[in-house]
């Protein structure tokens, strides 16, 4: 697993809290993010900077949960756009949260093979 | 990770994986969850369930963190109902915000079990720190709310005691802060049956209840005692006797007390350890009533003096009496009223508004009414009017034919006052009660007659003026502590049926003998002070005549009862 997506150090931490429950933890966070994602989508094709900071935000909180460090990163950067009203490169920011989402996405599911 | 403590906790937080991930942690250290997608469920929940700690997400749909936080503080009143907020720490408005809307904690993302259980179980002290404060505040509310009531009670009480009427005189005026019990000052007024007045004000030392306690025996000897006739001598005796023998050691009494003989324009005084209490004549000179004795309650009954100074007293004389609140009362800047500023008010002021520019000075020199000090003034006129004796012997019928006889010999003069006894005697005779001040006037008169100018062979003449008046009580004083013999005989002879009856006083005594037919014939003379006795008995009696053989005899007579 790369250290550059995940800290490993956070999942072990969350194997050890959820046990049994691990693998319907990464479940939620996929399913919820998806949704964020969209939110996301949506607040930046209406324009209202303040409805991309709150998503950002907000996906910032779960994704450091879940040890997504660079996913937090992204989102931390956008919720910094939205909040100064910079939302020139917000798309590029959106664009490149997509990416990492489906990088996180595919290491998570791997990781919820091994707990199945 | 279970820890022996469980509280319920309710954890605020819109993002299904934070608030899984947080309810796990929580649950898995040993605590009961309760979960809140929103601010306004959190509410809800919080109201319903009254959980004891709560993790809030700042940023939800509906209602926020903060808005959800304040609500959950002003549900909780009093009680210590602690809120982490779940935030990142990058940003200090947002930390500002959290506090201001009554966040005790922060946590941010991601959540480390360990930090979380560190400030969980830190809260949840503060917690029972604040649970043991309210309930020790509220115990003391409790305590001190009876502490009030029970002072209520006893200054309930104790105004039934002391207040019985004593003070409605139109001669006196006086100041008392309604907390004066407790602050141990005293003040009793009463007349008694030959129609003098008692006045004594007295100070207890230290404060609070147990100030008060004493006051209680303190009045009630003082009423009965001054009801049944005795002398201010006696009183003080039995009073300092029943306090010596209450009160603690370092407890004790500081009393002035005025004996007011309106008739007989006579003052006797005993001042142990109040302020000096003053004598101002109508022209404004003044004598000070000066503390000549320890307080009561401190000598043993053998130590105790209770004689008294004796000035005469004219029209528009006034007795003032203060409590050390007066002269010891400090104000804002924490200088002393003093005795300087007192004695400044008393020269200045005319003796008719002395009282109120005493009230005034204070009042300036504190900027705002004082509660530990009491001020008495009396002032010398007609005599009060009489109250009604309250000398309740119970209704009986008595036999109403009988003789009695005394003889009271030297030890016996020098050392009893057989008057209270006498009166106790007569008024078991029912008709004589409503008279029983006039015949306690006249018993008085005619034994003071027997004893000063019979047995002790004083010449009122003396008394013409102050200095004569003080130089005839002090050769009283001395003939009366030598005398060996002489005696005096009183015979009283009650006779009735029903159709009325008479009481018939004689009096007879061992000295010279005067010619009563003169003294009686004498004109009238106001200003004089002796001679008055005897016109005053005659007016207050039925009849008044001398016989050879058995002295002076004096009738009251009584008519048939309806």
């Amino acid at each position: 697993m790369s250290d550059e997506h995940l800290d490993s150090a956070i999942l072990v931490t969350l194997q050890e809290v959820m046990e049994t429950e691990y693998p319907v933890l990464l479940d939620t966070f996929l399913l919820d993010s998806q949704e964020r994602v969209l939110s996301l989508r949506r607040a930046l094709a209406s324009g209202d900077s303040e409805a991309l900071r709150c998503a950002a935000h907000s996906f910032k909180g779960s994704c450091s949960n879940l040890g997504a460090v660079r996913l937090a990163e992204l989102c931390f950067a956008l919720e910094e756009m939205a909040r100064d009203g910079r939302l020139e490169g917000a798309a590029g920011c959106v664009e490149g949260i997509e990416r990492e989402f489906a990088i996180v996405g595919i290491l998570f599911r791997a990781e919820r093979q091994r707990f199945a | 990770m279970n820890t022996h403590y469980g509280l319920t906790i309710l954890v605020a937080e819109d993002s299904p994986v934070d608030r899984m991930l947080l309810s796990t942690i929580v649950s898995r250290q040993g605590h009961r969850v309760l979960t809140a997608a929103n601010g306004l469920e959190a509410v809800a929940l919080f109201e319903q369930e009254r959980p004891q700690l709560v993790l809030m997400d700042a940023l939800m749909p509906v209602m926020d963190g903060f808005e959800a936080a304040r609500a959950i503080k002003a549900m909780a009143g009093d009680e210590l109902v602690p809120i982490i907020f779940l935030t990142s720490l990058s940003e200090n408005e947002a930390l500002v915000r959290c506090l201001e809307a009554g966040g005790d904690d922060f946590i941010a993302k991601p959540y480390n079990p360990i930090v979380l259980q560190a400030k969980i179980k830190a809260l949840h002290r503060l917690r029972r720190l604040q649970a043991t404060v309210l309930e020790q505040r509220d115990l003391i509310a409790r305590r001190n709310q009876q502490l009030l009531d029970e002072q209520r009670a006893a200054k309930a009480i104790f105004d039934k005691v002391a207040h019985a009427g004593g003070l409605d005189i139109p001669n006196v005026r006086y100041r008392q802060s309604p907390r004066a019990l407790f602050n141990g000052d005293l003040l009793l007024a009463a007349q008694a049956p030959a129609g003098q007045m008692f006045v004594l004000l007295g100070d207890f030392t230290g404060h609070g209840l147990p100030a008060a306690i004493g006051a209680m025996p303190l009045a009630e000897t003082f009423y009965g005692m001054t009801a049944k006739g005795h002398a201010s001598g006696d009183i003080l005796r039995e009073l300092n006797g029943k306090l010596k023998q209450i009160l603690p050691v370092e407890m004790f009494c500081c009393v002035a007390l005025l004996d007011i003989d309106f008739h007989r324009r006579v003052l006797r005084v005993w001042n142990g350890g109040l302020p000096d209490g003053y004598l101002i004549r109508a022209d404004g000179s003044r004598i000070a009533l000066r503390s000549r004795h320890l307080p009561l309650g401190v000598l043993a009954p053998a130590k105790f003096d209770g004689h008294c100074e004796t000035y005469p007293l004219q029209d528009g004389d006034r007795l003032l009496l203060l409590s050390d609140g007066v002269v010891e009362s400090r104000n804002a800047r924490d200088e002393l009223f003093g005795e300087q500023r007192l004695l400044e008010v008393l020269e200045r002021s005319a003796p008719e508004q002395l009282f109120d520019r005493i009230e005034q000075a204070l009042a300036a020199f504190h900027g705002q009414a004082q509660d530990d000090l009491s001020l008495v003034e009396v002032t010398i006129g007609e005599p009060p009017p009489r109250a009604t004796p309250s000398l309740a012997a119970p209704f009986e019928p008595r036999a109403l034919d009988w003789v009695a006889e005394f003889e009271l010999r030297a030890d016996s003069l020098r050392t009893a006052n057989p008057l209270p006894l006498i009166l106790q005697v007569l008024l078991q005779t029912q008709p004589l009660r409503p008279r029983a001040g006039a015949i306690y006037t006249v018993l008085a008169e005619l034994y003071s007659n027997a004893l000063e100018h019979g047995v002790l062979a004083l010449d009122s003449a003396i008394k013409r003026d102050a200095t004569g008046f003080a130089q005839y009580y002090e050769l009283r004083r001395q003939r009366l502590a030598d005398l060996r013999h002489g005696h005096i005989r009183l015979r009283l002879q009650v006779h009735g049926d029903e159709a009325g009856g008479c009481l018939r006083i004689g009096i007879r005594d061992s000295g010279a003998g005067f010619d009563v037919v003169r003294v009686l014939a004498e004109d009238y003379r106001p200003a004089g002070l002796g001679g008055r006795g005897l016109r005053l008995v005659r007016q207050l009696s039925d009849s008044l005549e001398h016989d050879g053989a058995d002295g002076l005899i004096v009738e009251f007579r009584w008519g048939a009862r309806a």
